[in-house]
């Protein structure tokens, strides 16, 4: 298969593919985790301001000054990069166009030169969270092979994706067609890994914020 | 498998809800939790990282509940928990852990952790891998009525003192009361001084009040063993002698887990909601206050800093309470590094001070105690939990510190008015 007809294969047969395992992989993750239901709380709740499941939603996406002190690269790593992706992947134009072609809508882009920057950060910072991962004791002792993994198949699409668009290493066509390749496994695979976190953790955080404005904590 | 052990793991399936298929499906192994938990930052061991205390669930969860799981376990790949597993997990999910819930509060992907413990306690127990200790306080507290087997005489024989010390009257089985009052073991054998505060507090403020000879112990040794069938035994106690005498408020002591045990998962146990209101002693008196009808006179004048118990502030939403209160009796009242919503546990609670072989660990997570007190440097440490209260004088009797610990309700009492 020469390079072009491999970035057709990508582009048409292997995305359809891809989301179509993808939207069902979340579905059936979705309906497997949250169709197991939980019981009412029978207690009277406490009358009062507190907590909610929207303001966990919402505040937990900002550390506490004695976790940040702990853990300052998971935390400055951990938001750096997760913020970085979201930039990259929603403003970077030719993504919007695919999604126009795709949905029939798009939004306005970032110029490439700022993409280009925020990709470099974003490389940096995953690669300090890994090397964090690999020296702290407590995350070297909690991680799996899943978690390298996982680790590779984001950094992956990051990596091919700048690598193309500065024309380095391999020819254009063949670097875009891998770039895409490594999108499509990320999908793949995203449902049924810790990556699910990306949906999970909302509801995570709603169940815990629940719990407590129900007891009245004030968060 | 045992039969005990087929037992453990059917409890377990039984306990796994949307939450903990969630929080498990969240969890990034990011190590946020290891920090906020003092049997790791004490130790620096990581395995007392808060979310691998859940191994044996998370397995049973991933096994059970997820599709891959469940292939991987048809083929082999991924190993059942066995009984020797659960067994060395006994120190990780009771020995270390007080259920005091800072770990999920930091968690960035909000997994609430303490849920998932207390879940996997019930299959700890019904597996047969709880602790002896947390054992036997069980099997007194069913049998004979409290944890460190008090009977209804030696409650009397306290009546008599307090009512012969304090010059008044403590009501026995009184229809109508506005309050049940509760008491932990801890307060009828080592501080009696609780009941006699509590007398003059009612007296002065003018509101009836009851205690019960068939519920005086409100402390919940099944709920911390994890055993929902006894917890709701020693739950249903209060309850019926609650609805028989027709109180309107049961007042859960100084006690962290009592006031869980009976506030929160009370009614879940019983399958229905209470026709009465349930509130801590702490709750109560910052009603009186807030009402006006809690006079004081005088001020302590040395250096008082208080220390939330984890059931109460975090785990329970009162912490404005015993800060006014403090505020009211003590002109010197100094708060220590996390104190309130965020404050160190004592490293007592959950049923982990009823753990013999637990205790040179409990000393060693101390020391984050030890680093709170120092840095504010109190004549007097105040707290409103019985259990803590005794923790924290074996801790600081261990590490050498004179610094007396007095419980909050008898601090307000000893700055009533004298009854004319």
């Amino acid at each position: 298969m020469d390079h072009l007809a491999f970035l057709t294969w990508v582009r048409g047969t292997g995305l359809d593919i891809a989301l179509s395992l993808f939207v069902f992989g979340v579905l059936w993750r979705l309906i497997e985790i949250y169709g197991l239901g939980v019981k009412k709380d029978l207690s009277e709740p406490r009358a009062g301001e507190a907590a909610s499941g929207w303001h966990t939603i919402w505040r937990r996406s900002f550390p506490q000054k004695e976790a940040m002190m702990k853990s300052p690269v998971t935390y400055a790593g951990g938001i750096i990069f997760h913020f970085g992706l979201a930039i990259v992947v929603l403003f970077f134009v030719p993504h919007i166009l695919l999604i126009k072609d795709m949905f029939g809508f798009g939004w306005p882009g970032l110029p490439s030169q700022v993409i280009d920057l925020v990709t470099v950060v974003t490389m940096v910072a995953m690669i300090l969270v890994l090397v964090d991962r690999l020296v702290k004791p407590v995350k070297r002792f909690l991680s799996t092979k899943a978690d390298y993994i996982t680790w590779v198949l984001t950094f992956m699409p990051l990596l091919t994706g700048w690598l193309a668009v500065q024309h380095l290493l391999l020819p254009y066509t063949l670097m875009l067609a891998i770039h895409i390749l490594s999108v499509e496994i990320l999908l793949i695979v995203l449902p049924f890994s810790k990556l699910f976190h990306a949906f999970t953790a909302f509801g995570s955080r709603w169940y815990n914020g629940e719990v407590n404005g129900h007891k009245g904590v004030a968060v | 498998m045992s039969a005990t052990m087929e037992k453990g793991v059917r409890v377990l399936k039984e306990v796994i809800d949307s939450r903990i298929a969630s929080y498990f499906s969240s969890c990034v192994h990011c190590g946020i939790c290891a920090d906020a938990c003092l049997f790791y930052t004490e130790t620096g061991d990581p395995k007392y990282t808060p979310i691998h205390k859940l191994e044996p669930l998370r397995r049973v969860y991933e096994q059970e509940y997820t599709l891959f799981g469940k292939l991987g376990k048809l083929i082999g790949w991924s190993k059942a928990v066995t009984d020797a597993e659960l067994a060395e997990w006994q120190e990780l999910v009771y020995n270390s852990c007080t259920l005091c819930g800072r770990c999920s509060v930091v968690c960035p992907v909000g997994n609430d952790i303490v849920y998932m413990v207390r879940k996997l306690r019930e299959g700890m127990s019904a597996s047969g891998n709880a602790p002896d200790g947390l054992k036997g306080a069980v099997t007194r507290t069913v049998t004979i009525g409290s944890p460190m087997g008090i009977k209804l005489p030696a409650v009397k024989a306290q009546i008599k003192h307090v009512e012969a010390d304090y010059g008044l009257k403590v009501p026995l089985d009184m229809e109508g009361a506005d309050y049940l009052v509760m008491l932990s073991s801890m307060e009828i054998i080592n501080f009696p001084e609780y009941l006699g505060a509590i007398g003059k507090i009612m007296h002065s403020v003018g509101k009836t009040w009851t205690l019960s000879s068939e519920a005086f112990e409100a402390t919940n040794a099944g709920m911390q063993i994890g055993n929902s069938d006894l917890a709701r035994v020693i739950v249903t106690r209060i309850v019926d002698a609650a609805e028989k005498l027709k109180a309107k408020t049961v007042i859960s002591p100084e006690c962290g887990h009592a006031y869980t045990a009976l506030r929160w998962e009370g009614a879940n146990l019983i399958g229905r909601p209470f026709t009465f209101k349930v509130q801590h002693i702490i709750e109560v008196l910052g009603e009186f206050e807030a009402q006006g009808l809690l006079k004081t006179e005088g001020m302590e004048t040395d250096k008082l800093t208080f220390h939330d118990p984890c059931q109460l502030a975090r785990r329970g939403g009162v912490i404005k309470q015993q800060r006014v209160l403090m505020n009211k009796v003590a002109e010197n009242f100094v708060e220590m590094p996390d104190a309130g919503f965020m404050n160190w546990c004592c490293g007592g609670g959950g049923g982990a001070s009823a753990i013999e072989e637990g205790e040179e660990l409990r000393l060693k997570a101390f020391a984050v105690k030890i680093r709170q007190f120092n840095a504010v440097k109190p004549d007097r440490l105040v707290t409103a939990c019985a259990n803590c209260r005794i923790v924290l004088e074996e801790g600081l009797e261990h590490y050498a510190m004179k610094l007396p610990v007095i419980g909050l309700t008898e601090l307000v009492a000893e700055h009533l008015p004298e009854p004319k």
